[in-house]
């Protein structure tokens, strides 16, 4: 008999705001030292009331556009109560009553096949601190307490590890090109609810959930894992499923349940009468609207109208850093295809030579734009100009300097490179000899010494030709 | 004991010991907040110092101001003639200082006055900022005022109220009028029954008087009914004892106040700090609180009370449709003798009967010659001037 898998989400997410969700503190991310971050608000001191930061709310927004929600324009806070060092109002202020965002829709495409996944609701939420734990005692940071997350929930529409991972990575994507998250390393955190069914069957299994969930490695794993744990249950008795709270076990490879005291809280969920309802009017959701930016598939689009691939199409828009900046060197009048081959290519080439992430590279769009037009032109060669761009990555050097200051400018005077060419050949008689003897490769060291004597400032196509005409 | 923090023997203001000075000490009436020194001052404390005033101390106040006139302190309160004393309204009654601050959350300061025959002004919810009020129910509680007479109150009022953006409740007006520029003539008067008819023969005669005072300066007065206080009293119980258990709990022993010295674990830590720490009235306002938020209970204790306060709520303004003031007893008595502190818990209850109106609607209530008075919110200076001219009479 088979089985299907029926999974849901809730994926915590750091919005990218300057601020705590209540209190004008800098994120965790700009701290140094534990409690770094720090106000009376953030700490739990008596009277201090919290004053909802806007950005948050805006960015909720952006990430209910983003994923197909209806917009909740009367949004409330409540207060969940619960005791934990981390904690240190012993509430965290969440939205139970009234979330942000609701119903919302989102494609997801595995081995070609795409399904529909419902978002259940995204809602704002405050951060805990964090415990440290030594031999004798335990320390804490309030750094992370109170940075806002967003918790998106969606429907238990998925059927497949696979689903879960290419919906994670869409929507990490979606939400970093929007400016929503960083979703830096870890940030992401997944509660992941799970239970099988006999294919066909209507019936919802014994559902388990399994908590706090980073990487993806570990969740593919997981969901795997704990399917076969129910379908063995199920089978062959080995076990009676509960509905249960569970961890992973990365070394292990295993879920096992949380301890019963963990999971066996009572909320005790009331609307916070300190933060009055946030009303997010039409004039207001329109200036959120307006500060969206094209959508992933809508990038994606408009660069295959433009003439590229769709490989290349794609691989500029999933990531927002790179769209960014072939928007910016096409909006300076580059032919679109030429900025995606310099941009994927030569571009992601030196990144990845370099141990840059994608969306750490910053380039100057006037810079990059110089380069490509001096290629166009013939000035440089693409090999002057790659190595001229290395530098402006690396060194931000501005282009033109450089090319005359390292004499990378094309080399128009034929006399010369034939001058150097005629050399090459001078040196390297056993190469030209296996040249004429049949093995055509025997060239290329050649074709190399010639380039090298040139430092890359002839076109190889132009060495090509004067070689092949100069042996014969 | 009148002052928990003496400050500045020279001041003129004192202020409750539940709303914080910047650098002293701040106990709320409470062991669990020891040696808990706040690194900022309530905005109308601060608003006072700007303006020139100078803050004479920390007045002693029942364990987070839920009591009747402060009983249930920890470090203990003045008894006459076995009739309890309120700190705050010894200090103004006898001229040790010109106004005080006190947190109204469930009438204590009200009663008080009506106890030294002095004013208290609890402004309409909203006017005057709660940054820097140890809070307990939030959606109701308000600083105030109490002085020897209107003319005092409104002065002070006038420099504490004002939208201030570190409250997200505070209203946005920047400054309200509190000029005393109404007047009694002409100004429909209604006497609730139902709050008055049970008090002490001497509350009744207060009200009399009182009534008669209006009459004499041009009021007509009627007598009404109000006849859902029963559930006023509940949905307000329900909600400050709600709202009390989630704020409280952040005094775990963890990040500053008392700790036990008893523990093992991180468990022993929040238990026996706060049974340690806390008396009788705040343990169970906080138990009776969580039962109200608990699974299952929520839709019939808490939802139920918001729903019953936005019904009384409406009635009130109904009332204000055709009356300009209510007027009732504050208290059911004069004075209270001191009693069982074991009986705290029922004993407010009953007793917020009087003052449940204000605290659950949210519009002002001054009370004056011994009696309470209210009006339609942000008709605070018609209340105000009321008491500025039948006090001259």
């Amino acid at each position: 008999m088979g089985y299907e898998l029926v999974i849901g989400l809730e994926t915590h997410v750091e919005l990218s705001t300057e601020s705590k969700l209540f209190c004008s503190c800098g994120g965790h991310s700009s701290a140094n030292e534990p409690n770094d971050c720090v106000c009376p608000a953030c700490s739990g001191m008596p009277g201090m009331l919290p004053v909802v930061n806007r950005h948050a709310i805006e960015l909720a927004v952006k990430a209910g556009l983003m994923l197909n929600c209806k917009i909740n324009q009367y949004t409330t806070f409540d207060k969940k109560s619960y005791y934990y060092p981390d904690l240190p109002a012993a509430y965290q202020t969440t939205q139970w009553f009234h979330p942000i965002c609701v119903e919302g829709l989102v494609d997801v495409e595995v081995a070609g096949e795409t399904r529909q996944i419902g978002i259940k609701q995204i809602h704002v939420e405050e951060d805990a601190g964090k415990l440290v734990h030594t031999n004798d005692s335990s320390l804490v940071d309030y750094n992370r307490t109170s940075v806002p997350l967003i918790e998106i929930v969606t429907k238990p529409d998925f059927r497949s590890s696979a689903e879960v991972i290419s919906y994670l990575k869409a929507l990490k994507s979606k939400l970093q090109f929007a400016g929503i998250s960083e979703c830096e390393e870890g940030a992401m955190r997944c509660d992941i609810n799970i239970s099988v069914r006999p294919e066909g069957s209507e019936v919802l299994g014994v559902r388990t959930e399994i908590k706090n969930m980073s990487s993806l490695t570990s969740i593919e794993e997981a969901i795997n894992k704990e399917a076969i744990r129910h379908i063995d249950a199920i089978e062959r008795r080995t076990e009676i499923l509960v509905q249960e709270t569970r961890r992973w076990d990365d070394v292990k490879k295993r879920t096992f349940p949380m301890r019963n005291k963990e999971t066996a809280a009572d909320y005790r969920y009331f609307p916070d009468p300190n933060v009055m309802p946030v009303v997010i009017d039409d004039e207001w959701l329109a200036e959120i609207k307006a500060d969206m930016p094209a959508t992933v598939s809508e990038q994606i689009e408009k660069y295959m109208s433009l003439g590229l691939s769709e490989k290349e199409a794609n691989a500029a828009a999933a990531e927002a850093n790179l769209s960014a900046i072939l928007d910016g060197v096409i909006a300076k009048g580059i032919e679109a295809k030429t900025a995606a081959g310099w941009l994927l290519t030569d571009g992601l080439g030196i990144l990845k030579k370099n141990n840059i992430q994608p969306k750490d590279l910053v380039l100057d769009t006037d810079k990059f734009a110089w380069i490509i037009n001096a290629a166009n032109k013939g000035e440089i060669t693409r090999n002057a100009g790659k190595t001229v761009l290395t530098a402006v990555i690396l060194e931000n050097v501005d282009p033109e300097s450089y090319c005359k200051e390292n004499n990378l400018t094309a080399q128009n005077d034929i006399e010369l490179v034939k001058s150097v060419v005629a050399k090459a050949i001078e040196n390297n008689p056993k190469a030209i000899e296996d040249y004429k003897a049949g093995k055509e490769k025997a060239i290329l060291a050649v074709f190399g010494a010639a380039m090298r004597e040139l430092r890359g400032t002839a076109s190889p196509d132009l060495i090509n030709k004067l070689l092949k005409e100069m042996i014969s | 004991m009148r002052y928990i923090t003496e400050i500045n023997k020279n001041g003129n203001i004192a202020v409750d010991d539940n709303i914080l000075v910047k650098d002293v000490l701040a106990s709320a009436g409470s062991h669990i907040l020891d040696s808990f020194a706040p690194l900022f001052s309530a905005e109308a404390v601060e608003r006072l110092e700007k303006s020139g005033y100078t803050i004479s101390g920390k007045a002693n106040v029942g364990e987070f101001g839920l009591d009747l006139l402060g009983e249930t302190s920890y470090y203990g309160i003045d008894t006459e003639n076995g009739n309890l004393k309120n700190a705050a309204a010894s200090l103004v009654s006898s001229g040790d200082v010109e106004a005080a601050l006190c947190v109204d959350l469930n009438g204590a300061p009200r009663r008080a006055a009506a106890a030294e025959d002095i004013i208290f002004i609890k402004p309409t919810y909203s006017t005057v900022s709660r940054y820097g009020v140890i809070a307990c129910a939030c959606s109701g509680e308000q600083i105030g005022v109490m002085a020897k007479n209107a003319k005092k109150a409104a002065e002070i009022l006038s420099v504490i109220a004002g939208h201030d953006d570190k409250d997200g409740t505070s209203d946005l007006k920047e400054a309200y009028d509190y000029s005393l520029n109404d007047t009694v003539k002409g100004k429909k008067v209604c006497i609730i029954k139902e709050l008055v008819e049970d008090a002490s023969d001497e509350v009744k005669k207060s009200v009399a008087d009182y009534k008669q005072k209006l009459i004499d300066l041009g009021a007509t007065v009627e007598e009404i009914s109000f006849k859902n206080l029963d559930a006023a009293m509940s949905a307000w119980q329900i909600l400050l004892s709600a709202e009390t258990c989630n704020n409280l709990s952040k005094f775990d022993g963890v990040k500053y106040g008392y700790r036990t010295p008893n523990f093992k674990n991180i468990d022993d830590i929040y238990v026996n700090t706060r049974t340690e720490g806390m008396g009788f009235l705040a343990k169970a306002t906080i138990l009776y609180g969580s039962d109200a938020l608990s699974k299952g209970r929520y839709e019939i204790c808490y939802d139920k009370a918001m729903r019953i306060r936005r019904v009384i709520t409406e009635e009130i303004k109904k009332i204000f449709e055709n009356y300009d003031i209510i007027l009732t007893a504050a208290a059911s008595s004069k004075q209270f003798e001191s009693y069982d502190l074991k009986d705290s818990f029922n004993k407010v209850f009953e007793e917020s009967k009087y003052t449940v109106l204000a605290s659950l609607s949210g519009c002002p209530a001054v009370v004056t010659n011994g009696v309470q008075l209210m009006a339609d919110s942000f008709k605070d200076n018609t209340l105000l001037s009321i008491a500025n001219a039948t006090w001259e009479v």
